[in-house]
């Protein structure tokens, strides 16, 4: 074992685990990546140290600067873990419907908390963030959405990582959100073996939608433009709050104690798994459930936990 | 064959305030042309002038967003449910 230096060297290199007993094809080897072994808990501290890295390297964050980012929690963690250590401060805007948990981790490491309306969702924060930027431009503000340091941090990263470890690997599935995790790895992955399938999983757009006053509200990450996305994914399949529930359970009974955004990877896994004759899927882990206890996903009655899900954002 | 799609609230101030409604097609293009030819105020929303899909849309054809199948030549069978949602920032961030 070798004595680190900063809890930052702990991001990244996390291990890779068989779960191909969950497997629905014989043929077909499941292998899950654990993200939440981060020191921050989750696949986000890999992009936060990345762009806050990027950053100092352009000279435009100095010690004592101030940062501010939308984020309905991993990636605010994440920064403001990163931001206690280098010295920021740092104000994250999130959706006022987040789990409890989210909201406690980021005033472990100081984070000022700027609410913006349950109503707009993720939409809002995004929007809210941006304005907030544009109003104080003495801040940094890094905005994962568009910042090419969250795609290069996975193609440096992970993305290697898995290949290094499972080089025989045919389908790679990841959680849509800023869809940096799949522009990444799914980029480095293809270069390597292009016929490697990317596959995204995202939540039920549900609530957040109802905030929308017109179309064009929508909001398509600049990153997944850059990187080609519609060019780079496979497949893009909604998995609902009920199925991720049901699948970080089944995670839990390996042994695997996950976020719920994970049961709906694994979801994800399991369908693609049934569909293609062999293989071997690596799907992201991509938090702990310890942000999650509050909403009883693994204890109380399914249909109260998935009807609690649906209006917080757990994503 | 008719098809049951789903319409985000958004978009529901044109179809009636229905959440659901009912369109005739073999696939999903001739389904959103159907449907466009039934609501004047959907036409040109769902498919742009030139037949293409507006940005800020997904059609999902059950679970999958058809961009990623055979877009608007994907087939649709009976019992098969659409649901058409705006882009929008989510997932795991």
């Amino acid at each position: 074992m070798a004595v680190y230096s900063s809890v930052l060297d702990l991001i990244g290199n996390t291990p890779i685990i068989d779960v191909s007993e969950l497997s629905p094809n014989p043929r077909v080897k499941i292998y899950a990546k654990l993200e939440g072994q981060n020191p921050g808990g989750s696949v986000k501290d890999r992009i936060a140290l990345a762009m806050i890295e990027q950053a100092e390297k352009e000279g435009i964050l100095k010690v004592g600067d101030t940062l501010i980012e939308p984020s309905s929690g991993n990636t605010g963690i994440g920064l403001a873990m990163v931001a206690k250590v280098r010295g920021y401060k740092i104000k994250i805007v999130l959706p006022s419907n987040v789990s409890i948990e989210r909201k406690q981790l980021l005033g472990v490491w100081g984070a000022e908390i700027i609410e913006s309306p349950f109503s707009q969702g993720s939409n809002g924060a995004v929007r809210l963030a941006r304005k907030i930027a544009a109003e104080n431009p003495q801040w940094v503000f890094l905005y994962q959405y568009a910042n090419p340091a969250n795609p290069k941090a996975h193609y440096e990263s992970t993305g290697p990582e898995i290949w290094r470890d499972v080089p025989e690997i045919t389908h790679f599935i990841a959680g849509l959100g800023t869809s940096g995790t799949l522009m990444g790895v799914g980029r480095f992955l293809k270069e390597r073996n292009p016929k490697v399938q990317i596959w995204a999983i995202e939540p039920p757009a549900g609530e957040m939608v109802d905030g929308l006053r017109n179309l064009d509200d929508g909001y398509i990450p600049p990153i997944f433009l850059d990187n080609d996305g519609y060019e780079l994914l496979d497949r893009k399949t909604v998995v609902g709050p009920r199925e991720s529930i049901e699948w970080t359970r089944r995670l839990s009974e390996v042994g695997i104690f996950s976020g719920i955004s994970s049961g709906a990877i694994m979801a994800g896994a399991v369908k693609c798994a049934a569909m293609i004759e062999e293989g071997t899927v690596v799907a992201i882990v991509s938090d702990g459930g310890w942000k999650y206890m509050s909403t009883g996903a693994w204890t109380d009655d399914i249909d109260t936990v998935t009807e609690r899900a649906k209006s917080i954002i757990y994503f | 064959m008719a098809v049951e799609i789903r319409i985000p609230t958004v978009l529901r101030p044109v179809v009636s305030g229905q959440s659901v409604v009912k369109a005739e097609g073999e696939t999903i293009g001739e389904l959103m042309k159907n449907l466009g030819n039934e609501y004047a105020g959907l036409a040109g929303q769902i498919l742009k002038e030139d037949g293409s899909m507006h940005k800020f849309i997904n059609i999902y054809l059950n679970d999958d967003d058809v961009r990623y199948l055979e877009k608007l030549d994907t087939k649709v069978s009976p019992g098969d449910v659409v649901t058409i949602l705006p882009a929008v920032a989510g997932g795991i961030f």
